[in-house]
Formats: structure tokens, C-alpha cells, sequence
């Protein structure tokens, strides 16, 4: 009996869901022939919108699959930003090495901010990570730091120029980096969420009393979760610090943390691939908004955001899954 | 024969055509986003978040070009279409609209991009892609450097220039001057004091008696004032930001020290310090400015505020009547517009730059004497300011004009 349990079981449970390569390879190819289709400007967005995804996949990991709240990653951002600064504008480290460190930084900085955080439960931990998302750009404007961080005036970030085997624009290389760690971090994502660790962060997010009693470390993994999260908001910042080339504490105030949280919601929460969709709204829809109105584009960007939530309630991720189901069905 | 001779003919006559068009070139040099009814001028501002009470200087500005466009046809005969992108105070997006601006929009320069470290985020893309980036709205020192960064010019007196003038004032008003100095401990304050110590030069260190620093953190400033006023200075400099400067006013009358008490600009204003602080405490405080105050009575009649006003009731009926900040987008407006008539039909980016560094410009809503004056080696326009001493209710000029010159 207990055997047959077991084979009618979904494996998806079990083993997880397998890649699908078709989709992903007819992915790839486009996302790497786009930046000789568009013009430097449209790659500069491009490499954003990337970087975005990046930032939003971490807070997705953290909200969409392991059920915390998160109103501060604008704070890891601006870690992973600052670090990547730092290294580059005070000792010359090569930029391309500064990326997974500034992400290791968050990592150690998510674990232990995630520590004291797990005593608080969904509304208080909000609150609590609101607090460090607002106390960040006030401590990088210290005058106890300023020697490191620049203060108010920040810090300038130079890249170094294209290799000359490469025959590729500044903005193209950036963007083929920026692509490059997307794909990385994506499928890290995917292999974490369909393994053990995984299925144990999700049954914390559905019932923790269960997931407890069925012998999962409910605390480590929440804090490893958030360390996990961090480490892909800090890569995210890291990043946006090289292609914008400065960095200051006007960068990365609270509005950046609601943005990643907006760019969550529309993309869909428990999607990975998502987070592009998420990416793309919170770059291109404030500057639609404001081609429209400017005095009213937050007004313009509210109404979107509403008709985009009502129309696609679990996302564009969501919307997606659902116009799948219905083709094969039709089918 | 014959088609040799009609090839040699049309090759006479294509040589003939094309010296004919160099010759119109020559005449009429163009950069990106002019032609020869208009001109794209792009500008980020923030319209949206923290620093959106800045936008009134983005209209204003606005306004103004609206303004000579209808009244003038433009500048030139080219009309000049003002594209101005809100930036929300965000260096990330300054950078993301001020591309747009530049690759997309194909504008001609950038004009009056507002803050510090956003018109920072910018600084070196413009001058690699040798756009011009003229006349920043920030006090920062940085925008005055030809030498590493040709293609950027800041507007207002910096507050290094702003500290020189006040080293003037001292030298030419105050017998035997003993300075004390309280600063913020920050880029700001010690621009501030960097300014007089280079105008005093050699003196410096003989005059300046005392100097105090406080974090922007700290609560007060009570213990600085009292170790200032004890080094017997007869001249007390006062860079501090609002809360600071209030508190600083109310401890200077609480220890009866006689002294010059010199504001810098930065708290030179009736609303956030000299009220708060006792309008009675303020009375007799000498600060510096370049153009006139908009809300003093006594200037409602003279012929600059009428035409500043009609300006402002036609084309900018939302705007403030007293707000400094649509005075200052009025007059940096007419800077630009100066620079492009200068440039005439030569309108590249390398001529806009040449004439941005050729400016000799007095414009009437400014203070009399002060000029807007640049060169080659000088990217600082504005370098003259004229001494007011708050009376209680208004601020009325004392003495001469200061220069740097």
C-alpha cells in the first residue's frame, strides 16, 4: 500500500520539475541577438531591466516561496552597490571580481540581519526590514563613514574599457554580463526551489507547524533564506553600481525596496522567470507614466498598477500559466 | 570622346555642387538636435519625490523659453524645444534619462540638470560622449574644472566662491578682523572654509582665531559658540544648515557677543532661521545674494520685477510670486538663451561649449554689479555677490558689491 502511495505521487514533488530546455534556449537566442538589434540606449535599459530581475528573483525567494516580508532590499542593494564601489574606488579591484563579493557581503549580512529577524512574524518583520530600507541611505551619509562612502556626493565607479578582441560596445558587453549572471542566478533559483531545501522553505511558507513536526530546521532555513535572498539583491546591486558608474544614498532609498516589492507582485509571486516580467514594469511603466503626464505620473502609474493587479491576480507568471492550461485543454 | 567629355563635365559639375554645399555648411554648422527652426535642449529635474519642490526652477524655465519662443520666434529664428525628464532626485535614473535624452531624443546639450550627486552620476558620461552639461543646478566646487571636465559648467556662486566673498567683505569692511568660524563637518561646510582661507591666503592663520565643527547629528551647537566667542573674535562665520544656524543666532545674543555675524546663504532665509530663531535676535546679520529678493517690497515698482512679473502672470500663472526658485529658473533661462544667440549659426556642441566660456552678461532681476562672466580657464559664472543685512523684516544691501576678481 505505502508503495503505491509513493508512484502515484506527482514527481514534481519529489524530484522537482525538469528545465524546459526549448523554451529557454529560444530565450537565450533572442536575448542574445537583441543587443545588435538596439541601440545603446535601448541596451543600457535592457541591462536594468536584468539587473532588476535579478534583485526581484532574490525577494521572490524570500516572500513568494519562503512566505517572509521584506520592506527592506533597498538596503542589501545599496550593501551590494557599496561594496562593489568601495573595492573599485578605494583598493582598484578589477570590477568584474567585485560582483560575487558585493552578493557574499549580503549573503553575511542577510544571515545575521535574518537571525534576531526571525523571532518577528510577517507584519513586525516588515516593519523590521522597513527600518533598516530607511536607516541605510541615512548611515551611508555619515559623516563616521564618509572617508569610505563618499557621503552625499558618492562615489565613482569607472569601468574598465572593452577587452579589444571583444567587438562589442561598452553598453553590449554590460548587457552580455549582465545576461551571463541572469542565467546563472535563474538557474540556481530553479535547482534550489526543486530540491530538498527548496520543498522545505515552501512547507514553512504553507504551514510551519507541519513542516516542523516533520523535522525541518525551521529557523535555519528561514535565516538561510534570507542570507540566500540578500546574496541575489546584493549581485543585483553590485551590478547597477558598475553600469551606472556612481553610486550615491539617493540611489537607494525606501521607494527602491517598494519598486523590487511592486516589480514581485506583477511579475508573480512563486515564479522564477517572473522576475524579468517584473524587471520590465518597474523600468519602462514610470517612464510610460510620465510620457503621458508629468505632474501626474504617479497618478498614471498608480491607475496601471491597479488595472495590472486586477486584471493578472496572481501576476504576468500567473496569467501565463493559466493561457497554457486553457490551450491544451482546447487542444 | 563624347562620353569622356560628359563624364568630365558631370565630375565638373558634382565638384561645383559640392562646393556650393560646403560653403553652406560653412555657414551653418550643426550639432545633434538642431535644424533650422529648432533647437532640443534636454533637462532632468525632479518632478516627483523628496526634492520635487525644485520643479518650480524645471517650469519656470519652461516658461521662459515658451515665452521667446512665442514672443521672439525662438532664439535665432529656431525654436527651442525644452525636453525635461523627471529624474525623482534618483542618481540611477538621472543617468538612465539624461541617455535617453542623449541618444534617444538627440539633444542638442543638457541644461540645468538639479542636484549634486545626480548631476555626479552623470558627470563623466557626459564629458566621454563630449556633450555639453551646462549650468548645473548645485553649489558643489566640482562643475568648475575646463581642464578635466570641458563639457560641464555650473551656474550659481559655489559655495568655495561664496566663502571668498565673504574674505572680501571681512578685508574691506571689518578694522583689525578676528574671525571665528563654525562649520558643518562635511563637504559643504569645508568647501566654506576652504573659500576664505584661499581668499585671506598668507593672513589666514593670523586672522581666522577659531575654528568649530559639529555632525549634522548633534543636538546642539551650544558648547562651539561659547569656545568661540572666548577666542575674543570680532567677526563670527556662521556655515551651519538651518536647525544650526537658528540655534547659533539665539546662543550668539544669549552670550552678548559683539561681533560681525556673517550667514551663509545656505540659511539665509526668514521662514526656516531668522523666525525661529527671533526675528529681534536675527536683526543685523550680513548675508550674501546675487539676485533680487522677490518678496521685498521695495523692489514691487522698479521695471526688472514688473517685466519678472508679467513673465511669470502669462506664462507661468501656477508659479509662486515668492518663490526664489522661479526667479533663479528666469535667469538662468536667459543665460541659455544668451549662449545660443552668441553661438548664432554655429551651433555644434564644441561652439556651444566656446561661447558658454565666453559670457559677459548683466540681467536685470540680478543684484546690481553682479555679472554672469566666464572664460576659457573660468567655469565659474557667477563670482560677485552683494552684502544684506537682514533689518528685523527684509534684507537690505549694504555697501558694494564683493567680487573673487
Amino acid at each position: 500500500m505505502a508503495t503505491d502511495v509513493e508512484t502515484r505521487a506527482d514527481p514534481r514533488l519529489t524530484v522537482g520539475a525538469k528545465i524546459p530546455i526549448k523554451l529557454v534556449g529560444l530565450f537565450i537566442i533572442i536575448g542574445a541577438i537583441l543587443p545588435f538589434l538596439l541601440g545603446g540606449y535601448a541596451n543600457f535599459q535592457g541591462t536594468l531591466i536584468m539587473i532588476y530581475a535579478i534583485a526581484i528573483l532574490g525577494l521572490n525567494l524570500l516572500t513568494g516561496f519562503n512566505g517572509q516580508f521584506s520592506l527592506g532590499h533597498s538596503a542589501f542593494y545599496a550593501v551590494g552597490a557599496y561594496t562593489a564601489a568601495i573595492l573599485v574606488y578605494h583598493l582598484d579591484w578589477p570590477v568584474y571580481v567585485t560582483i560575487p563579493v558585493g552578493g557574499v557581503v549580503c549573503f553575511i549580512a542577510g544571515f545575521l540581519f535574518g537571525l534576531p529577524a526571525l523571532r518577528l512574524e510577517g507584519l513586525y518583520l516588515a516593519l523590521a526590514t522597513f527600518a533598516l530600507g530607511v536607516a541605510v541611505p541615512q548611515i551611508l551619509k555619515s559623516s563616521h563613514l564618509e572617508g569610505l562612502t563618499g557621503g552625499v556626493q558618492g562615489l565613482d565607479v569607472f569601468r574598465p574599457p572593452v577587452p579589444e578582441f571583444l567587438p562589442l560596445t561598452m553598453d553590449q558587453l554590460w548587457y552580455y554580463i549582465a545576461f551571463g549572471v541572469m542565467l546563472i542566478m535563474f538557474w540556481i533559483a530553479w535547482n534550489l526551489i526543486n530540491s530538498r531545501t527548496g520543498r522545505a522553505m515552501m512547507a514553512i511558507r504553507d504551514n510551519p507547524i507541519a513542516a516542523k513536526s516533520m523535522g525541518v530546521n525551521a529557523s535555519l532555513y528561514k535565516s538561510l533564506t534570507f542570507g540566500v535572498s540578500a546574496f541575489y539583491t546584493g549581485i543585483a546591486g553590485a551590478m547597477a553600481a558598475i553600469v551606472i558608474e556612481f553610486v550615491a544614498p539617493d540611489s537607494f532609498t525606501f521607494q527602491l525596496s517598494i519598486l523590487l516589492f511592486i516589480g514581485m507582485v506583477v511579475g508573480g509571486t512563486n515564479s522564477i522567470w517572473g522576475a524579468i516580467f517584473g524587471g520590465f514594469f518597474i523600468l519602462t511603466v514610470p517612464n510610460f507614466a510620465e510620457e503621458i503626464s508629468t505632474g501626474l505620473s504617479y497618478a498614471i502609474f498608480g491607475v496601471i498598477l491597479i488595472l495590472v493587479i486586477y486584471v493578472l491576480p496572481s501576476g504576468v507568471a500567473g496569467l501565463v500559466n493559466l493561457l497554457r492550461v486553457r490551450i491544451r485543454k482546447l487542444l | 570622346m563624347n562620353t569622356g567629355r560628359k563624364l568630365s563635365l558631370t565630375i565638373a559639375a558634382v565638384a561645383a555642387l559640392g562646393m556650393v554645399a560646403t560653403s553652406a555648411l560653412a555657414d551653418k554648422m550643426y550639432g545633434p538636435g538642431v535644424t533650422d527652426t529648432s533647437i532640443k535642449i534636454g533637462n532632468t529635474n525632479p518632478y516627483s519625490g523628496p526634492a520635487a519642490a525644485y520643479s518650480a526652477i524645471g517650469k519656470s524655465i519652461a516658461a521662459y523659453f515658451d515665452k521667446i519662443n512665442k514672443e521672439n520666434g525662438g532664439v535665432n529664428g529656431r525654436m527651442i524645444e525644452f525636453i525635461s525628464l523627471d529624474d525623482g532626485y534618483s542618481p540611477p535614473k538621472t543617468k538612465e534619462q539624461t541617455r535617453k535624452l542623449v541618444e534617444q531624443d538627440n539633444v542638442l546639450l543638457v541644461f540645468q540638470g538639479l542636484g549634486t550627486p545626480t548631476n555626479s552620476a552623470v558627470h563623466n558620461y557626459m564629458n566621454q560622449k563630449k556633450v555639453p552639461q551646462l549650468f548645473v543646478a548645485t553649489g558643489a566646487t566640482k562643475w568648475g574644472d575646463p581642464e578635466n571636465y570641458p563639457w560641464t559648467m555650473g551656474w550659481q556662486p559655489s559655495y568655495q566662491t561664496e566663502g571668498k566673498l565673504f574674505g572680501a567683505y571681512i578685508m574691506e569692511n571689518v578694522k583689525d578682523p578676528k574671525v571665528a568660524i563654525l562649520y558643518q563637518n562635511d563637504d559643504y561646510g569645508k568647501d566654506y572654509v576652504t573659500g576664505l582661507r584661499d581668499y585671506l591666503g598668507d593672513k589666514a592663520d593670523s586672522i581666522i582665531v577659531a575654528e568649530e565643527s559639529y555632525e549634522v547629528t548633534d543636538p546642539t551647537i551650544n558648547s562651539q559658540m561659547i569656545k568661540l566667542k572666548d577666542s575674543g573674535a570680532n567677526v563670527f562665520y556662521n556655515v551651519s544648515t538651518p536647525k544650526f544656524a537658528a540655534q547659533a543666532i539665539k546662543k550668539f545674543r544669549e552670550l552678548n557677543w559683539d561681533a560681525v555675524f556673517l550667514n551663509n546663504s545656505v540659511s539665509n532665509s526668514v521662514g526656516a532661521v531668522y523666525k525661529p530663531a527671533g526675528l529681534d535676535n536675527s536683526k543685523g546679520i550680513i548675508s550674501l545674494q546675487y539676485f533680487q529678493d522677490n518678496t521685498d517690497p521695495s523692489i514691487f515698482d522698479t521695471e526688472p520685477y514688473k517685466k519678472w512679473k508679467a513673465f511669470m502672470t502669462e506664462y507661468y500663472p501656477d508659479g509662486d510670486l515668492s518663490s526664489s526658485f522661479t526667479v533663479y529658473g528666469y535667469l538662468v533661462a536667459q543665460t541659455l538663451e544668451q549662449v545660443l544667440k552668441q553661438a548664432g549659426d554655429n551651433l555644434t556642441r564644441e561652439n556651444v561649449m566656446k561661447e558658454a566660456a565666453n559670457l559677459d552678461l548683466e540681467l536685470d532681476m540680478m543684484l546690481p554689479g553682479v555679472k554672469i562672466q566666464t572664460s576659457p580657464t573660468d567655469f565659474f559664472p557667477i563670482e560677485a555677490m552683494m552684502p544684506i543685512e537682514f533689518d528685523g523684516e527684509k534684507f537690505v544691501p549694504i555697501g558694494k558689491v564683493v567680487s573673487v576678481n
